[in-house]
């Protein structure tokens, strides 16, 4: 199957951008360096593409009992403008993705959610609105198609993105521009005629914000806000530095922390799973696991000696004896050390216990940390 | 990006150069190859008195992405190794031809280096 390609495929090329596969799509892993992208993004600002991220659509009257059945947190909690994290569960508690969800209007939910889940979730979707009681009040649209997104990450961001959306927001949280915007709120602005999505989230740790818009708009966005970035010294960031950014911050990511076979109370998600607010698919389950605890826990880690960085697949050891698997790792940037996370038994998963991490048949000193293993001094 | 390719060396398909001196060859990885690398930060070299063959992967480099095995581009005896690149693997960016070099073998079939590729040949390859 051909690679899929973003609206911003041409202008990666232009920047001198290095393009790789992921998750079927064409996508930029680098432009200066990892770490050049990723210490720019620390102290200044960067945009990433991520246009291969899926969008639905849930409106109607029924959308939020449907999406409070069908999600583990609570979407009764969000104001007009208002988004949260939320994780998408099997009966078993296994996790079928993690998402945002923003209440866009007050009938009316966007979800975004990882581009190498688009089509099971959208399946997933639409098998659990027939299901649903609240199904003649719920109209599902898959609009990864027609929508694209950037993010624009760093401490410095907040000083020109009001340049990009001009004037008070349209709908949404109602603010003066976008960086009055709180923490996981999103507001609408118009471009050429059409709306806008601009919400202060984001996967680095950092300040910043995502742009949803459709995506014929995008490489203006893309444009214009590299331009606007400019007194700050704006950097296009690729994949590589979003994955070292996201690993010190502990986010997870789907297929490493996340899968069908992980739960959110496994992962240490808990926080977004809201055992009061009535019954969703996976409450009995995870209600089981908090109640009665885990086998397996999300761990980070750090190394204690200078190794080979840490990579997904390693076998973490503890008491001589083979306990994990590191999940994710890479070398910390920031911390310029091997960093990760992995799964062990919850009896390791404690910060302060010793463990080893096996790289090519050797095992190295490493120490079970606090999340996030990076904190901004 | 215009990688530099040493006249005075010879190189490998995978992107390893050698310098000979007499019968000791010392090796690294190119200018080319560690502008695909980017930012090295391990590097885990062989054992001084191992018997390599041509081809053999005998040591590692590891970027924040990825790690490459480097083979050694001829047979014969590890007499050497770079510890100053172990100390600090950025070398391999900064000077891959100097400093940033890896190990030096004594050669035991010294005829396998006229199989080498030149440096025009190389410089087709990488399409400098």
């Amino acid at each position: 199957m051909p690679l899929k390609l973003t609206p911003l495929h041409s202008a990666h090329q232009k920047l001198g951008g290095k393009l790789i596969e992921f998750g079927g799509w064409e996508m930029p892993v680098q432009y200066s360096s990892i770490v050049d992208e990723h210490r720019c993004v620390r102290r200044a600002a960067g945009i990433f593409d991520i246009c291969h991220m899926g969008e639905v659509l849930i409106t109607g009257p029924g959308a939020e009992g449907f999406l409070n059945e069908t999600l583990t947190n609570d979407v009764r909690r969000l104001a007009v403008g208002d988004g949260q994290y939320s994780q998408m569960c099997t009966e078993s508690g296994g996790t079928v993705d993690d998402l945002y969800v923003y209440r866009i209007a007050p009938m009316e939910y966007l979800l975004v959610i990882n581009a190498s889940r688009i089509d099971v979730d959208v399946a997933w979707l639409q098998e659990r609105i027939c299901g649903s009681s609240h199904r003649s009040g719920v109209i599902f649209e898959d609009a990864s198609g027609r929508l694209g997104a950037v993010a624009i990450q760093g401490p410095r961001v907040a000083s020109f993105i009001d340049l990009l959306s001009a004037g008070p927001s349209l709908a949404g949280a109602a603010v003066d521009g976008a960086s009055s915007l709180k923490k996981n709120q999103i507001g609408a602005w118009e471009q050429a005629g059409q709306r806008i999505w601009v919400a202060r989230t984001g996967y680095t740790g950092e300040d910043g914000f995502e742009v949803v818009a459709p995506a014929s708009l995008i490489e203006d966005i893309w444009t214009r806000t590299l331009a606007a970035g400019h007194t700050v010294c704006i950097q296009p960031i690729g994949l590589g530095a979003r994955d070292t950014l996201r690993t010190e911050v502990c986010y997870p990511l789907y297929g490493h922390e996340l899968d069908e076979n992980t739960s959110p109370i496994e992962a240490g998600l808990g926080y977004f799973v809201s055992f009061d607010k009535g019954d969703f698919v996976g409450r009995t389950a995870l209600l089981d696991q908090k109640t009665n605890g885990v086998k397996k826990k999300s761990a980070a880690f750090k190394m204690a000696e200078k190794s080979a960085p840490p990579r997904p697949g390693y076998a973490i050891f503890a008491g001589g004896e083979k306990v994990g698997d590191v999940v994710s790792g890479t070398q910390s940037p920031s911390l310029s050390t091997g960093i990760g996370m992995g799964y062990v038994p919850p009896a390791i998963a404690v910060p302060g216990t010793k463990i080893e991490i096996e790289v090519r048949g050797r095992r190295f000193a490493a120490e079970i940390v606090k999340k996030p293993i990076y904190r901004k001094a | 990006m215009s990688s530099q390719v040493p006249a005075d060396l010879r190189y490998t398909k995978s992107h390893e150069w050698v310098r000979i001196a007499g019968d000791a060859a010392t090796v690294g990885i190119t200018d080319h190859a560690q502008h695909e690398l980017t930012d090295v930060v391990f590097v885990e070299l062989p054992a001084i008195g191992r018997k390599v063959k041509a081809g053999e992967a005998v040591a590692v480099v590891e970027s924040v992405k990825t790690a490459s095995d480097i083979y050694s581009p001829v047979s014969g005896e590890i007499i050497a190794v770079n510890d100053a690149v172990v100390q600090d693997p950025s070398l391999t960016n900064s000077a891959p031809y100097a400093a940033g070099h890896f190990f030096q073998v004594r050669l035991s079939a010294p005829a396998e280096v006229d199989s080498l590729l030149t440096p025009a040949d190389y410089a087709k390859q990488i399409g400098a």
